[in-house]
């Protein structure tokens, strides 16, 4: 991989920070407001099914995470473990469509 | 432990293989790790391999790890880092050892060539003197980074070097800042290239050891953040 790509990766993991940065604040919030409002499963996907405004705030969660993630995973695996450069790009890639679909699964899910 | 006159002081001796010998040094007022290396040298172990030059902290020669701690030897005082006289000095750590204190500095040195670590002039003689305004950002950032010493302590202290054999290094790093800060200089986007990347400045995770143990006070990490975000301008313009 080169260096150019290396430093797509970092810009990237960067902005992807940036938009963690919101979603996270926003679902903290949602998990508080909900635990203390007592709101059922029927309730929370009476509220997202459908919802346009829910599907981008953890579309744009997961896609994130999915982004972010794997791209941290390399250095820990580059300097941890004694994986070679191609194995920590295909584990990273990997990690990072499990994440994808595993998240879209589950946002589709609160839409649908 | 040593007594009211005496040191204790363990000293590697061999290469990668080899052991700690422990010698019994005459404890004196103001006395440098250095002169207890000396005085093992010149009194109890001829044969014991060490490197200095100046003893006075300009030449960057002695480093070695005290007590664990990378240092300059010539400069750091027995009282300082001997408080129970016991003193355990090995070489720098992150480096090969030729032999007792001695490294090799070579894997150092070349990658403070790979960083482009070296002034690449951007104006010819007929062109007129180059005006830097000493209060200038990039001046003043400049001057931040230029004193180091090349004594690789900071190299030793890092654990990004120990985990990542490519990785170029603070020293390395720091020197290719300043020198992005050099306006006369003209082979930045060269240089941001060549620093780019998960050998270059983006693998730096900003433990800052490299500022805890500097003795010259630099602040490699703050260069190194420098870098990122330069990188990270001419990246988004296309320049690199």
């Amino acid at each position: 991989m080169s260096a150019r790509v290396q430093t797509w990766l970092w810009i990237v993991q960067r902005a992807s920070a940036l938009v963690l940065a919101v979603v996270v604040a926003i679902h903290l919030a949602t998990m508080v407001y909900v635990i203390h409002g007592g709101l059922s499963a029927g309730q929370i996907l009476a509220r997202t099914r459908g919802s346009v405004a829910w599907l981008v705030v953890y579309g744009s969660f997961v896609t994130a995470a999915a982004v972010h993630a794997p791209i941290g995973l390399r250095p820990v695996l580059s300097e941890w473990s004694p994986l070679p450069p191609r194995a920590i790009d295909a584990t990273a890639l990997i990690f990072a469509l499990l994440l994808a679909v595993l998240g879209w699964r589950a946002v589709l899910g609160l839409y649908v | 432990m040593g007594t009211a006159d005496t040191l204790d002081v363990a000293i590697w001796r061999g290469a990668r293989e080899g052991e700690y010998v422990t010698y019994s040094v005459p404890a004196r007022a103001n006395q440098t790790v250095l002169d207890v290396v000396t005085y093992v040298q010149r009194h109890l172990e001829p044969t014991l391999a060490y490197r200095f030059a100046c003893r006075v902290g300009v030449c960057g020669s002695c480093a070695m790890s005290v007590n664990g701690v990378p240092r300059w030897t010539c400069r750091t005082h027995i009282d300082k880092v001997a408080k129970d006289r016991r003193l355990r000095v090995g070489p720098l750590r992150n480096l090969p050892v030729i032999k007792d204190l001695t490294t090799d500095m070579r894997p150092f040195f070349r990658k403070w060539q790979r960083a482009q670590g070296y002034f690449r002039a951007g104006q010819g003689r007929r062109d007129g003197f180059a005006r830097v305004r000493p209060d200038s950002e990039a001046r003043r950032q400049a001057d931040a980074g230029i004193e180091c010493i090349n004594c690789a302590v900071c190299y030793a202290a890092c654990d990004v070097v120990a985990w990542n054999q490519d990785y170029l290094g603070p020293a390395a790093l720091n020197r290719a800042w300043t020198l992005i800060n050099d306006c006369r200089d003209g082979a930045a986007n060269e240089r941001l290239r060549a620093v780019a990347g998960d050998a270059g400045c983006h693998a730096c995770h900003s433990h800052q050891s490299c500022v805890e143990y500097c003795p010259m006070e630099l602040n490699p990490t703050a260069a190194i953040a420098g870098l990122k975000r330069a990188v990270l301008k001419r990246t988004l313009k296309g320049a690199l």
